[in-house]
């Protein structure tokens, strides 16, 4: 579920990675202030065994397909939140860098999706409330599964609101949430599954790993003040995802709108640099070009003329942006040639 | 498994290339770093239907790769190998939005197509942007950048022990798998109970490595940072490649580039 950058706009990217920095930020201020920096060798190594876990894979019972470590909750619990949260972004990181799983100006949507739910919610309110001070096998267990799930489940619907949000792909909200929530239920189940085996495992030969995790946990544990702002700025974050959506929604109305009468009217991005961008853009692009026309054939309709077509298909117009474009393409051709040439002779 | 051991071999690949030394090479890691985070966000700010107008910014990603010596067809593995997301999901596109955007002789051209092939070529071009920027800088080049840049140095640091570990513990998780997979003739063992005893040993000894690494780095004077063996310089060259870029972006986003071309091509012929 990690989001690419050809699916995000520049706001919801921009507006996610201000919330991730946020919590980086916090986080390393949190640790180099509470903990020695005998932590920092031990999360990386961490963060190396995510990628190592992710070597071996396990049959799932039932159904002879394969499934492996995601991650987030086991780090939650061996690190604690913080730590934790560290982590995950720097995981991801360079599975955004190296392995193009998940781009650059999503890495911030990446980072909060995958590590902010299991690491500032699911570990503090299930996992913690459930073992509490006294684990046994059953609350470990029954903790694991159940913040696993919960992880993953907020953590795909932020996927579906970033991408709703953005408005790049024409998925509709309802579809998506119902192609994404049961996918990840199941994925949920199977990362229970598994944080339930490998952290049992090592509370039953180690348990002073745990019993450390759980009391650095306690004396790192997010002060009230902590949650309340984290949570606050989920729900600001939150709340303006919410409103793109809203406002977005009007333009799931006019899609059906055009399916019904054959007109459609171009939506403009709520956002500033966007807005700002695209109206200087407007003037010389093709296709919001196109747009404009159609506008002006509405209005001219409501004035009764004669309706015209929709789309204006203007040939001329076509033939230039092909011919351009292709213009272009031979043009980054030659370039490169070029320069390999010249890079040859020297 | 050959999967895995490939996908190891790539990192490795991206090594080998930053350790090359061209004109790309020898910019400062924060230009390179900064020109990309402004590419990225050029390429993700166009409207979901223009397709031609992104076309001049593959300048950018091709003019690197090739001044810096990454291989063509590595990059169209890399972007191969990451594309089921973006495909999968702007392939709805098509069936979703049927207005007709464009009439090329007599063939109407719908906006769901219009938007897939501009989700793909928005993909393309951020995915080779960023794998472009790490084959010409290396790992610990840009976790310095991102430091002066104002990152924490406590999450540059943990990025760095990340990645240098990556390898050694990768290497002992395909092991145990193969052992394993010698041992269960691809059936019994394969489970969870055994799965779960194997990642947790593998926890275990991680977390006692990190305790030996600790206390070794102690020994040798660790205070906390990693200290990198080169300085950063800021030249002519690193001005001069931030500018140059920055302004092409700006011209290939407020002018549409090939269209113009085009209409000076028919003017021409006309």
């Amino acid at each position: 579920m990690h989001m690419a950058d050809a699916l995000i706009s520049p706001t919801v990217g921009g507006i996610m990675w201000a919330a991730t920095a946020g919590l980086i930020a916090h986080c390393s201020r949190k640790i180099s202030t509470n903990l020695e920096g005998s932590r920092v060798p031990l999360m990386g190594v961490l963060g190396a065994f995510i990628f190592a876990a992710q070597m071996i894979n396990f049959t799932i019972p039932a159904t002879g397909s394969s499934g492996h470590l995601g991650g987030g909750a086991i780090l939650a619990i061996l690190l604690g939140p913080h730590a934790a949260f560290l982590t995950i972004a720097s995981v991801l990181t360079i599975q955004s860098l190296f392995f193009a799983d998940g781009g650059i100006l999503a890495l911030g949507c990446n980072i909060f999706n995958l590590g902010f739910w299991p690491c500032f919610v699911a570990y503090p309110f299930i996992y913690k409330a459930i073992t509490g001070h006294s684990p046994s096998r059953g609350r470990i267990v029954t903790g694991a599964m159940l913040a696993s799930i919960a992880g993953l489940q907020l953590g795909a619907f932020s996927v579906v609101l970033e991408t709703v949000a953005s408005g790049i792909s024409e998925l509709p909200f309802e579809t998506f949430v119902m192609i994404m929530q049961p996918i990840h239920l199941a994925i949920g189940l199977v990362e229970g599954l598994v944080t339930a085996a490998v952290v049992t495992f090592v509370w039953k030969a180690r348990p002073e790993i745990l019993a450390m995790a759980q009391g650095l946990g306690v004396r790192t544990a997010p002060s009230f003040r902590g949650v309340v702002t984290g949570l606050a700025l989920a729900a600001l974050v939150t709340g303006g995802a919410l409103s793109w959506f809203a406002s977005a929604h009007p333009d799931g109305l006019e899609w059906s709108m055009a399916k019904v009468s054959g007109k459609e009217e171009l939506e403009a991005p709520a956002d500033g640099i966007h807005a700002m961008l695209a109206g200087i853009q407007e003037k010389t692009a093709l296709l919001p070009d196109y747009a404009f026309k159609a506008a002006e054939h509405e209005s001219a309709q409501a004035e009764g003329e004669a309706p015209a077509a929709w789309p204006a298909v203007d040939a001329g117009t076509s033939t230039s942006g092909i011919l351009g474009g292709a213009m272009t393409m031979l043009l980054a051709g030659a370039l490169g040639l070029f320069l390999k040439k010249r890079q040859h002779r020297a | 498994m050959p999967k895995i051991d490939t996908s190891l071999f790539e990192i490795g690949t991206l090594d080998r290339l930053a350790a090359g030394d061209t004109d790309i090479h020898a910019l400062d890691p924060r230009a390179k770093l900064v020109t990309t985070l402004a590419f990225i966000l050029t390429v993700v700010s166009f409207g979901r239907y223009e397709v031609a107008s992104l076309v001049p910014l593959l300048a950018f990603p091709l003019v690197l790769a090739i001044l810096g010596r990454v291989p063509g067809p590595y990059l169209l593995r890399k972007l191969l190998i990451a594309s089921p997301f973006a495909v999968m999901v702007g392939m709805f596109n098509p069936f979703l939005d049927q207005t007709v955007l464009l009439n090329v002789s007599g063939l109407n051209v719908t906006g769901g197509w219009v938007s897939f092939a501009a989700i793909l070529l928005r993909f393309a071009l951020s995915v080779t942007a960023a794998l472009v920027l790490i084959a010409t800088t290396g790992f610990a080049q840009v976790c310095m950048a991102l430091t002066r840049l104002g990152t924490p140095r406590i999450f540059a640091t943990q990025l760095l022990f990340l990645y240098r570990y990556i390898f050694v513990l990768t290497e002992e998780g395909l092991r145990m798998s193969r052992a394993r997979d010698l041992r269960s003739f691809g059936r019994r063992g394969t489970g969870l109970r055994i799965y779960g005893f194997m990642l947790g040993q593998l926890l275990l000894r991680t977390m006692d490595r990190a305790g030996r690494i600790h206390r070794a780095m102690l020994c040798r004077g660790f205070d906390g940072e990693v200290r990198l063996n080169r300085r950063l310089r800021w030249r002519r060259e690193d001005v001069l490649f931030v500018c140059g870029w920055l302004g092409f972006f700006a011209l290939a986003r407020v002018f549409n580039l090939p269209q113009e071309l085009g209409q000076m091509l028919l003017k021409v012929i006309a």
